[in-house]
């Protein structure tokens, strides 16, 4: 548990550490326009991967509208923000429109959660996945948010130097509601809800709020990313975050390790930096994430993939080599 | 009431697409208790396998059907084999997880290798169409609706009549049990994969047909519908898919003849939520109690 406590205060740490070392080479002047334009994206994913772990790694189930509650976030914070632009500053309006876009967001995963958490497995990812595309078809087709055209949000685009404090504020914040729920009376009931459903609602949990409640907080900090993440572009549109959005988002949380914190801030730094350092990979960058989630999987749960691993463990690999010389000199 | 008429015929034509691709999803998820969320993605295989002989190699259109039902039960199985048979006792979150990441792995072979742009499904045979007071009905919806009644007929005789439909029943039923009766579980099960695919090939020939243009994507959308209709019709009942499959591509057909071509997404996928949350076994399935 020590240990475990341990890992969690290094892992901030050097969260804060790294972002001090960007912060400083951003503001002096000291970085090139391409990574500090991977700078807001890097932490927006962060947070969505975190937060999605919440409700894969945490609570054991599969959401597929990750991306919808972002796009939630975005369009109801950004709408939010344009309309207070002329009246507050920025250092006021864009903490306040984040809040706002997380708590629609967190309404919007309570409304989806409510029916869809009484379901199990398969079909909770199946109905999020549909609400996530119903959530992107509404978006799409209503006119308060620019319709299949897009919101306009050049008023209140921000360069990243000046979104980057608010990028870490809220990558901060969310890694410590992961870590300290993981490690709390109620991370612990989540959990034993994820490992066995009827033993813990047979010593009187509810797994119904439970779930709920997790599946809220997951919602809540994608949409608060999303609104930071509409403050980015000058104009947003609901198609681009759509299922295949949610499928990357998970693909960072399955690399990571499902249920851990550092395993998805880097696995999320990875996989955003990768494709915009290499151009010519971005063809394979879908293709690579399929092979990724399918090997992941198989490296996990299959015996025959396990002992292949072992066997090509580099220690393993020394130990048996230095077995068989023994072994033959003792012949000879 | 002509414009009626002519709505209900070209709902029953995708309601029959739908439920070909459902019972391929239902057939899986009755024997081998998970979501292929791949099937879809065997269907764009099937059509671009359709483009390629009849385009690229000159072949016979007859050829080309048999040939692309062909691909679609090996890769089916290839699938099965090679990505699902070794996550056999693992938790269902990582086999939903590797679904998806075999899903995505087709999607994107495709991509590299045909091209994100759409490509037009050759015309197999050319179809009169057919005036009927006033009604016009194309000649390829005539023989989907004839073929998709042939198969499941066809189908049900096989499930209930044949030694290995019975086996097949029987591995859904209880896998412990039915291998000790001497079925082989693994064998029954990649016949499953077998056969859900073929008729993911009958789909993708209808679709290429109706539809005509065919991307790397082409599956995914009517891949999840479908997986609504058999969900909709009660997961791993075989009438329960083909009824989803039909109601589905109704409601699909007047949401967007009488309500707005926009919204009939929102609507399919509002069933679904609506039929889970209401009635989560669907139409016809059974209710199954959880054993401690």
């Amino acid at each position: 548990m020590k240990k475990k406590k341990n890992l969690n205060f290094l892992t901030l740490i050097l969260v804060i550490a790294a972002y001090a070392v960007v912060a400083f080479l951003l503001y002096s002047g000291g970085l090139k326009r391409q990574i500090s334009n991977m700078l807001i994206p890097i932490s927006v994913y962060i947070v969505l991967a975190v937060s999605l772990n919440l409700v894969v790694g945490l609570l054991g189930e599969l959401s597929l509208g990750h991306a919808g509650f972002m796009s939630v976030g975005i369009f109801s914070g950004c709408l939010v923000s344009i309309a207070l632009e002329p009246y507050l500053p920025m250092v006021a309006r864009l903490p306040l429109c984040m809040i706002i876009g997380g708590l629609v967001a967190a309404f919007f995963g309570f409304l989806v959660g409510l029916p869809a958490l009484r379901l199990k497995g398969d079909y909770l990812a199946i109905v999020t996945l549909a609400c996530g595309e119903i959530i992107k078809n509404v978006i799409t087709n209503l006119k308060l948010t620019g319709g299949a055209l897009g919101l306009n949000t050049g008023s209140i685009y921000s360069a990243p130097k000046q979104l980057l404090p608010y990028a870490i504020v809220l990558v901060l914040l969310t890694t410590i509601v992961m870590m300290n729920l993981k490690n709390s009376k109620q991370g612990r009931a989540i959990m034993a809800i994820r490992d066995n459903r009827i033993a813990a609602e047979s010593i009187g949990l509810n797994v119904t709020r439970f779930k709920l409640v997790v599946f809220m907080i997951a919602a809540f900090f994608a949409g608060a990313a999303g609104t930071l993440y509409g403050h980015f572009f000058a104009n947003v549109k609901a198609a681009s975050f759509d299922y295949n959005m949610s499928i990357e988002i998970l693909v960072i949380v399955v690399l990571g390790g499902m249920g851990s914190v550092p395993g998805s801030i880097i696995a999320a730094i990875i996989l955003v930096a990768l494709p915009e350092a290499m151009r010519s990979f971005a063809d394979y960058r879908m293709l690579l994430y399929a092979i990724v989630l399918i090997l992941v999987m198989l490296a996990r749960n299959s015996a025959g993939m396990k002992n292949l691993l072992e066997r090509i463990k580099p220690t393993k690999l020394i130990n048996r080599l230095a077995k068989k010389q023994v072994q033959e000199k003792e012949g000879a | 009431m002509l414009h009626f008429i002519q709505t209900l015929i070209s709902g029953l034509s995708l309601g029959s697409i739908y439920a070909l691709i459902a019972l391929g999803y239902t057939m899986v998820y009755g024997i081998a208790k998970m979501l292929n969320f791949a099937h879809g993605d065997v269907i764009m295989i099937g059509a671009y396998a359709g483009i390629v002989t009849v385009m690229s190699l000159g072949l016979p259109p007859v050829i080309a059907i048999i040939l692309s039902i062909v691909i679609c039960a090996v890769l089916g199985m290839l699938i099965e084999f090679l990505a699902y048979k070794p996550l056999r006792s693992a938790p269902s979150l990582s086999v939903l997880i590797t679904a998806i990441g075999v899903s995505y792995f087709l999607q994107n072979i495709a991509l590299l290798i045909f091209g994100s742009q759409q490509r037009a499904y050759p015309t197999i045979a050319d179809f009169p169409t057919y005036n009927i007071g006033g009604i016009q009905i194309d000649g390829i919806t005539i023989l989907t609706l004839a073929v998709t009644a042939v198969i499941m007929i066809a189908l049900t005789l096989f499930i209930n009549k044949t030694k290995l439909g019975k086996a097949m029943r029987a591995v859904s039923e209880d896998k412990a049990a039915a291998s000790l009766m001497g079925i082989s579980v693994n064998r029954t099960i990649t016949m499953t994969f077998a056969i859900g695919s073929a008729l993911a090939a009958f789909a993708s020939i209808f679709y290429g047909m109706t539809y005509v243009y065919i991307k790397p994507t082409t599956g995914a959308m009517p891949g999840i519908k479908a997986f609504t209709a058999a969900v909709f019709g009660g997961i791993g009942s075989i009438p329960g898919a083909m009824l989803g499959g039909i109601l589905l591509g109704l409601i699909e057909q007047f949401s967007k003849t009488y309500i707005s071509t926009l919204w009939a997404d929102a609507i399919v996928f509002g069933v679904l939520v609506v039929v889970l949350v209401v009635k989560p076994t669907g139409l016809l399935g059974k209710q199954m109690s959880e054993k401690v």
